[in-house]
């Protein structure tokens, strides 16, 4: 193992006091404060994230959308332009490889953002799957820094930054103000074009900007000095999962991985059969004969959200159990996925995967804490949702 | 930057130990901090039989838990029912209103004195 990488931002995180921790091979701010006080400063004001540990492949040529079609499970090329899509890269087998966003960020132009992580294997396995298709792959990541902007006041503290501009030239169409969710456009940060896409993993409103390592620290302080009068405070890895998890979002490593296809995750919709050529046949892109294979047949586990009746969190890799008489460990019904103490809800929430017997919502199951059933329910993901104006 | 308390007593797993009686057990702010924010706390019962080295409890954070040792021997007198309430007391007084519990002690373990404690921490 070689050591650990550094984002362009390291040095200010380093500045702002942050605890570092190693995560997907990068060295990254797991919080600079405290965890409670920046998940619930999203929630109410604003986050700002270094996300520049994410992979970010740009895939470029005339048969773009078609190798993206067969590459991946879901339909990319009905995705409109400067418009992303939530999906996934699977195996032959059907199990996911990894999760990712597809940013259709210029005519016939195509950006997947990948896990840290994984970065280096959704590469790889691009590069497998491009025969027959003329289609060029880039790694861009390295060079670039992607800052998320998390949070309801997050529209408005873009709006605030100085040296952040609109450009009709390189927006693709779309006013700042109209941009919606799960879509993209160009803006400038001090004369430089960058992609701003507004899609997020913490539940909250927000915005991802890409830009290149060179303005990168220039565009974080200007971030954090126009969002300070609204709230806006750096946060960690911490506060970035406590978030996904209230939102009920996935995390590869935890709710998925090359044991699991997207059907037991509850993620099914991301699979897309229905995908066809211009002549009307079925696109056979890899995974599609197992995952058509599996949709038939009923899962064997199923993930679902848990609520915890008492104090004590589950965590992952916790087993979930009947509940039995008190604190006794009933027979094992699942394993927990991810599970923290909810900063939001004041009471411990779970993921985990569980026999479909039990996966109603409403059936009383316990987590074995340690040797001791904790008392936990099972509620509709996600745990948390925002407030709609 | 961490700040142990020369009149208190530390141990390798970063509880302090003020030696009077009965004897007031917490976690270092060195242990808070590495924590994060705490959100649950176990502490033995009042009454119980502890002994020096052993396990008599859990720190639980927004994202690990650890296990809380006791750096003496003895009966537990009382606990802080505060803390067990408000646990977040633990990160911001981990010395004064975030102590842990109370024991009358019969014997010790092997302690740190605050420049040992530091030296141990790479303070």
């Amino acid at each position: 193992m070689g050591e650990d990488r550094k984002t362009p931002l390291h040095d200010e995180h380093v500045a702002l006091g942050a605890s570092m921790t190693p995560f997907g091979g990068w060295l990254m701010p797991l919080r600079y404060t405290s965890d409670l006080a920046e998940h619930r400063a999203v929630r109410e004001a604003a986050g700002l994230f270094d996300l520049s540990h994410m992979g970010n492949i740009n895939v470029t040529g005339p048969d773009a959308a078609a190798f993206l079609d067969h590459a991946l499970v879901g339909y990319i090329s009905k995705v409109r332009e400067m418009g992303a899509r939530y999906s996934m890269i699977c195996a032959e087998d059907g199990s996911v490889l990894d999760d990712l966003i597809v940013y259709h960020d210029a005519p016939g132009e195509y950006s997947v953002v990948a896990n840290a992580a994984n970065a280096e294997l959704v590469l790889a396995k691009l590069g497998e799957r491009t025969a027959g298709f003329d289609v060029v792959l880039k790694d861009v990541q390295p060079g670039q820094a992607l800052i998320a902007v998390q949070g309801p006041r997050a529209a408005e503290i873009m709006l605030a930054t100085a040296g952040l501009v609109e450009d009709a030239e390189i927006s693709g169409g779309t006013a700042f103000a109209d941009l919606k969710y799960y879509a993209c456009m160009g803006m400038r940060f001090e004369g430089e074009p960058l992609l701003v896409g507004r899609t997020g993993y913490t539940g909250e409103d927000g915005f991802e900007l890409w830009v290149s390592a060179e303005k990168a620290v220039a565009l974080w302080r200007a971030l954090l000095a126009a969002g300070e009068p609204f709230g806006l405070v750096p946060a960690g890895l911490s506060a970035r999962d406590s978030l996904r998890l209230e939102a009920g979002m996935p995390l590869y490593g935890h709710e998925l991985d090359t044991t699991t296809t997207p059907f037991e995750a509850g993620l099914g919709r991301v699979v897309r059969l229905d995908k066809v050529s211009d002549d009307g046949t079925p696109i056979p892109f890899v995974g599609r004969d197992a995952l058509a294979a599996r949709k038939q047949s009923p899962p064997a586990r199923v993930l679902v959200g848990l609520r915890g009746e008492g104090r004590r969190p589950a965590r992952a890799d916790h087993e979930v159990v009947q509940r039995g008489v008190g604190t006794e460990v009933g027979a094992v019904v699942g394993r927990v996925t991810s599970g923290a103490p909810s900063p939001t809800l004041g009471y411990p929430i779970a993921l985990a995967y569980v026999t479909p017997e039990v996966s109603a919502e409403g059936t009383e199951l316990a987590v074995d804490v340690r040797g001791r059933a904790e008392p936990f329910v099972v509620v509709p993901v996600p745990f948390y949702r925002r407030p709609q104006n | 930057m961490a700040d142990f308390p020369e009149n208190l007593k530390y141990t390798t797993e970063h509880e302090w130990l003020d030696q009077s009686t009965p004897a007031v057990i917490g976690v270092t702010d060195v242990a808070a901090e590495a924590l994060g924010d705490v959100v649950y706390l176990e502490l033995p019962e009042v009454g119980a039989t502890i002994e020096a080295g052993s396990v008599v409890g859990e720190i639980e954070s927004t994202k690990s838990v650890s296990e809380l040792y006791s750096p003496v021997s003895g009966t537990v007198a009382e606990v802080n029912t505060e803390a067990v309430d408000n646990p977040e007391i633990v990160n911001q007084d981990p010395y004064g209103k975030g102590w842990l519990f109370k024991v009358e002690v019969s014997g010790t373990g092997e302690l740190l004195t605050a420049a040992q404690y530091a030296e141990h921490t790479g303070a």
